[in-house]
């Protein structure tokens, strides 16, 4: 017996609402992308829970997903911050305004 | 109040508070360690809710790759010590605001659903049954992400090469 399904929507509901936080008011790429990975994970918790509650194997099968997608998004992600860095020398995305 | 029950709200508490101090932190060396904490807790509740392959996995790959990733990248650029200036009020109140919002709905929502409050079951699923499951009904779907992976290794080496040619850059991927 561990807790009830409600108890853990709630604390991935709290990770997400941190990672959504994280995202939106940060000024810095790289905390961004953190914050998208904390969304991703906040989810993974979630289908996890959700596996167990409806004694259903395809909520784990839809994290395995969500791994793939976080790796791939986060080596894209940050191939393209190190590009942007070396062109304009800042991590801001307030820096980022010319369109060449 | 069981063990196993115990031991989710412990390690809840732990992975929301290590998420929340670094989601906070001005250094991004000290908030990529402290996510790592997270991760880990987070491989714990994987396990508490019958998944150790995945368990197993978020270690290997979020915990390890994709952390050591944003090690390398932090490591790999000078920081500037020209501060930005974390949180301007003006930006982190509107965002809490909205946040704490979706946060408080949602949790009573899911509290207030019936069918939700009773306490699971305890419940393992093996590697072997996961992966036969997985591959009976699921093996297309392994094949697009192969995909996937591939095109993001293609794509961030394209990136990372630039003009210079003598700088390498991160194109691992996983699995």
């Amino acid at each position: 017996m561990i807790a009830p399904f409600s108890h853990v929507l709630v604390v991935a509901g709290i990770l997400f609402a941190l990672g959504a936080f994280c995202a939106v008011t940060r000024r810095n790429l790289i905390m961004i992308v953190l914050g998208i990975e904390i969304m991703l994970n906040a989810a993974a918790i979630a289908f996890v829970g959700g596996s167990l509650h409806l004694d259903n194997l395809d909520g784990q099968t839809f994290v395995l997903f969500i791994l793939a997608v976080a790796a791939t998004e986060v080596s894209v992600g940050l191939a393209i911050i190190v590009y942007a860095f070396r062109r304009t020398g800042s991590f801001d995305p307030a820096d980022f305004n010319l369109l060449r | 109040m069981t063990l196993y029950g115990i031991l989710f709200y412990l390690i809840s508490a732990a992975v929301i508070g290590a998420t929340a101090i670094a989601i906070t932190r001005k250094n991004l060396m000290h908030a990529v360690v402290y996510l790592i904490v997270s991760f880990f807790g987070t491989a714990m509740l994987f396990y508490l809710f019958g998944a150790p392959l995945l368990a197993a996995f978020e270690v290997i790959i979020y915990a390890g790759a994709i952390m050591v990733l944003f090690l390398f990248v932090v490591m790999m650029i000078r920081e500037e010590p020209s501060g930005e200036s974390v949180f301007p009020a003006t930006q982190w109140v509107p965002a809490a605001f909205f946040c704490l919002i979706y946060v408080f709905v949602a949790a009573a929502m899911a509290v207030q659903t019936p069918g939700l409050n009773a306490p699971l079951k305890m419940l393992t699923a093996s590697p072997i049954q996961f992966a036969v499951h997985v591959f009976e009904y699921h093996w297309f779907s392994i094949e697009v992400v192969s995909l996937l992976l591939l095109v993001a290794l293609i794509g961030a080496l394209n990136l990372g090469a630039g003009k210079s040619a003598h700088c390498g850059q991160d194109g691992e991927e996983e699995k």
